[in-house]
């Protein structure tokens, strides 16, 4: 899918590996992202919280028919709350204390 | 300098001492301004941050001025963390292949007091925001302000995170930054739109300082910045930086979320696509990348401003949306309103009224200094500019072709030259266009 293409990057590149270097300090306990509703989820065509995210905490679940939410690597932006189209991202703050622990900023 | 201690509150003593003359939100740039200058008035203020330390939840490019800064902490930049002043600013306009620069270079900006400073804001906040304990505010970390709190419909402090966590203030300032749900938990804020954000992505690339000063062409110690238009945001409304800090590369790259929703763009690709540019991969060349961030910055200038100011309460910096990133300012906006915001509590607190028409006087302090005029503008700028691709991709690459066409020696005549460059302009844009879109644009930039 052309899609897709635009969205690759080198490996080395990757969201993933460079999150390496990012210290975080996760609340095992409670996400502090939740999506509301698969419903609007199953509904939503182009899904664009799995596109925009700059660290690509929500991922569409083919067989589950629901977006997964890997809250522990969020760096806290803001984007989702604003970008998704349904409003169906329940945002908070993690806990005080909690969550991205920038070494530069 | 004498390393000062700040108070971190156990959750008991933040019960026993719950009330403050001041409330404020966020130890960011305007928070803790805030909170040092009414510490200095002699107000009691207490300040509170989410994060484990002041600075590790912020992101900037990050230049700070050094005179909206003075207008705080006057000689702040002796003793502040500060990267590098910066000497000399470059701005780019980039086709994929290609690069046309401008530039200001000036040794008056590498003496004494300089204009501007690269900064690191997980080290800068976290020093100034010793500079505000000193003077006497209270600060708690690690604690997420999570409502205001009212008592018969008025403000009178807010809710935090912890066990018996009520806080009373006369006035609650608002710092807490672009998302600010402290606003909108006040009933001043409806949520902003993705064209109203920036969604902006930055890395940190260590390099020897040889090597910078080698490459951006520095003395030692001396800073440069580079603003990149163009190609380098993929066709959607935004732009790229590189910033020389002391033994690190600033680089990042954003665009209006609009935008990034609407192109289906992720935004670490955009930062791939950007950091792969011949002209900047250059530049990072044999750098070691030391983090990946991501922040929103407000894009809609005067015209997405909530209201900031009620009864008891009152809204500085990013979280009023007070940001103009075509000039790369919001540090400034965010300094400047906190010293209105702090004049005003002061007043307030000397006549005891902290009614909304006492707070009023905030706003009136805005709308009398440049921020507003410039806000205003900003508005015009970014709506003027908004699904208009052609300014950043076929614009650049009509006028590196005419750059082209100049520049190569090829026993062309010079006048048959011009003759041809016209022709292929015009093949490219009708001339009404270029016409409507010059005016416009110039409009939308004075
Ligand atoms: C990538 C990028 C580059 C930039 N570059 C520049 C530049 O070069 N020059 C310039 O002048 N400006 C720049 N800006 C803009 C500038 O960074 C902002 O305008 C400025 O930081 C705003 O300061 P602030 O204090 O209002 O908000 P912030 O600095 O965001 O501070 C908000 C604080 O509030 C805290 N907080 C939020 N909610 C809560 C809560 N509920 N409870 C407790 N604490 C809370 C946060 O943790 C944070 O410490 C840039 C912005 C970005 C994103
Ligand atoms: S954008 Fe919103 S509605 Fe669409 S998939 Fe993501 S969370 Fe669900
Ligand atoms: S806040 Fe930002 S980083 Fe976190 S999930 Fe939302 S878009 Fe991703």
């Amino acid at each position: 899918m052309a899609e897709e293409d635009v969205n690759q990057v080198t490996p080395g590149a990757r969201v993933e590996e460079k999150l390496y270097n990012v210290r975080f300090k996760t609340d095992e306990d409670r996400s502090h992202l939740i999506v509301l509703d698969n419903q609007l989820c199953n509904r939503c065509v182009d899904k664009p919280c799995t596109v925009f995210c700059p660290v690509t905490v929500y991922k569409w679940e083919n067989g589950e028919h629901k977006i997964s939410v890997s809250y522990e690597k969020c760096v806290e932006c803001g984007a989702c709350r604003i970008g998704c189209p349904y409003f169906n991202i329940e945002w908070k703050y993690p806990k005080g204390g909690f969550g991205v622990q920038y070494k530069f900023g | 300098m004498k390393r000062l201690k700040r108070r971190t509150l156990s959750e008991a003593n933040l019960a026993a001492t719950d009330r403050f003359d001041v409330v404020v939100v966020g130890a960011g740039l305007a928070g803790t301004a805030a909170s040092y200058l009414l510490a200095k008035a002699g107000l009691s203020v207490l300040c509170v941050e989410r994060g484990e330390d002041p600075g590790t939840k912020n992101v900037m490019g990050g230049i700070l001025y050094r005179q909206p800064t003075e207008k705080i902490l006057p000689g702040w930049w002796k003793d502040a963390p500060v990267e590098r002043p910066i000497v000399e600013e470059r701005i780019w306009l980039v086709t994929p292949d290609s690069m046309v620069q401008g530039g200001f270079r000036s040794a008056r900006y590498g003496e004494e007091p300089y204009n501007a400073f690269s900064v690191l804001r997980v080290k800068f906040d976290k020093w100034f925001a010793d500079q505000a304990v000193g003077a006497g505010a209270v600060l708690v970390t690690d604690t997420v302000v999570e409502d205001v709190l009212r008592e018969n419909g008025r403000i009178v402090g807010v809710t935090t995170g912890r066990e018996q966590g009520d806080v009373h203030g006369d006035i609650v300032i608002a710092a807490d930054g672009v998302n600010s749900l402290l606003s909108k938990k006040a009933g001043l804020h409806p949520e902003l739109a993705p064209h109203q954000v920036a969604l902006v992505t930055k890395e940190i690339i260590n390099m020897s300082r040889e090597k910078i000063e080698d490459r951006f062409l520095l003395n030692a110690n001396e800073g440069a910045t580079i603003e990149v238009f163009g190609d380098s945001t993929m066709g959607m409304l935004g732009y790229g930086f590189i910033y020389t800090n002391r033994d690190s590369l600033s680089i990042g790259v954003g665009a209006l979320l609009s935008d990034l929703i609407k192109k289906k763009i992720n935004p670490n690709v955009l930062m791939e696509h950007f950091k792969s540019h011949p002209m900047v991969k250059r530049l990072l060349e044999g750098g070691e990348a030391k983090e990946y961030m991501a922040h929103l910055i407000p894009e809609g200038g005067a015209a997405s401003m909530p209201p900031v100011y009620r009864q008891g309460m009152l809204v500085v910096g990013d979280a009023a949306g007070l940001s103009n990133p075509i000039y790369r300012e919001g540090s400034n906006l965010a300094l400047m309103s906190a010293k209105f915001a702090a004049q005003v509590c002061v007043e307030a607190h000397e006549r005891g009224d902290f009614s909304a028409e006492m707070l009023s006087r905030y706003q009136t302090l805005l709308d009398e200094s440049f921020i507003m005029d410039d806000l205003r503008g900003y508005s015009k700028t970014s709506s003027f500019f908004q699904g208009k691709p052609q300014f950043l991709e076929r614009y650049p690459e009509i006028l590196v072709d005419a750059l082209h066409e100049f520049l190569t020696v090829d026993n062309v005549p010079k006048r048959a030259k011009q003759r041809r460059i016209l022709r292929q302009v015009l093949s490219r844009r009708a001339p009404w266009e270029l016409a409507r879109d010059a005016v416009g644009a110039l409009r939308a930039l004075t």
